[in-house]
């Protein structure tokens, strides 16, 4: 740290870098928390297939178990890259 | 009724055992009957920062396995008459710890009118930390500033909810408490540590208490002294106010805050 600190570029804070991170994927995991076992291979299995038909990112599927009026649902989303893959 | 309270973490390395010994040692230093065991079976530790490695006769698993007896395996503090130590045992055998060896030997500590058993967990989520948590009453979860440990940190909030012996029987819950080491105010303040706001809010918990990174750490390791000891440490410090909050006391954070520069400091680096 110096008198021409100022002139340098601003480094991006790695602080908040990691907050926002560990935010995400805590979430993520706690969502996931006593779920069935099979999630993640279910997950792996579809990222599969789908990209067979368009190329998505491994990140793009989210497979999510939650309750509702007493019924399990399996909610499945899947963010389909800006341009077509193949 | 004696309370057991399991120091835990999930990532290795953070600062448990350093932390059981300091707060056993400041637990018996406010006059209650204490004694910290030592679970990290084929890796003892404890014996060295509590520095008693020399008089371990007997450990945990030979009173488990009838080998010897309870008393005959407790070895008493020498700085405090009320604070003792159960060595882990060196096997290898990984199943050398069963629920039910465990049990018994927390059932005869309690007995032994011991008013708070603090339990230094292993590493990992395998079954020495297993169970170490599993019969806790009372959770010090250790987590440093830092990506792999807060994320380990809320898997172990995760299991210490579902797979412990209040969890099971939906009695009551695990009291849960973060306890936040390894701090480092001034990179915190230059941005690449994250704050105790950022942990609180990521875990959603609050902290119990903030102990800041410290040479005195290594210093009462290699003397066998707990840091809590060395009355001149701010990491010794601040456990001894982390202790008083998990006695019921308010007591406000110290160390938490960058040391003010001065002028010519921050105009020429330092
Ligand atoms: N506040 C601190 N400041 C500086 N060093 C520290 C601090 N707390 C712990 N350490 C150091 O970190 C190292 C690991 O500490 P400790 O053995 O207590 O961790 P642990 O969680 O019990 O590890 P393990 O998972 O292997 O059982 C030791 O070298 C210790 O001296
Ligand atoms: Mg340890």
């Amino acid at each position: 740290m110096g008198i021409f600190d100022f002139l340098k570029p601003r480094a991006p804070n790695s602080a908040s870098l990691a907050k926002e991170r560990l935010r995400i994927i805590v979430a993520q995991e706690r969502a996931q928390r006593g779920a069935p076992d099979y999630l993640p291979t279910l997950r792996r299995e579809l990222l599969e297939v789908l990209r067979k038909y368009v190329n998505v990112d491994p990140e793009a599927i989210q497979v999510k178990l939650s309750q509702e009026g007493g019924h399990e649902l399996l909610e499945l989303s899947v963010a389909l890259p800006d341009k077509p893959g193949r | 009724m004696a309370e057991i309270i399991v120091v835990t973490s999930g990532k290795g390395g953070v600062g448990k055992t350093t932390t059981s010994a300091s707060v056993a040692v400041g637990l018996a230093r406010r006059g209650k009957r204490v004694v910290v065991i030592d679970f990290d079976v084929g890796l003892r530790n404890l014996d060295l920062i509590m520095g008693c490695e020399r008089r371990v006769v007997y450990d945990f698993v030979n009173v488990i396995q009838g080998e010897c007896t309870l008393k005959q395996a407790l070895i008493k503090d020498k700085r405090l008459d009320n604070l003792f130590v159960l060595a882990a045992s060196q096997t290898r055998d990984k199943d050398a710890l069963t629920k039910e060896g465990v049990e018994g030997v927390l059932n005869g500590l309690k007995e032994m009118d011991f008013e708070y058993i603090v339990c230094d967990s292993p590493a990992g989520i395998e079954k020495g930390a297993f169970l170490a948590m599993y019969f806790a009453d009372r959770a010090v979860v250790v987590v440093n500033p830092e990506v792999s440990s807060v994320r380990d940190s809320d898997r172990i909030l995760g299991l210490l909810a579902s797979k412990t012996r209040h969890a099971e029987t939906g009695e009551r819950a695990v009291a849960q408490h973060l306890l936040l080491t390894r701090y480092n105010p001034e990179r915190v303040q230059r941005g690449d540590m994250m704050s105790i706001a950022d942990v609180q809010e990521i875990l959603g918990l609050d902290v119990l208490g903030v102990v800041p990174e410290s040479d005195t750490v290594l210093a009462g390791s290699n003397a066998g002294t707990p840091v809590i000891l060395d009355a001149a440490s701010h990491a010794g410090q601040a456990y001894d106010d982390a202790v008083a909050r998990l006695l019921g006391e308010t007591v406000p954070m110290r160390f938490t805050d960058a040391q003010k520069k001065g002028f010519l400091t921050r105009l020429f680096g330092g």
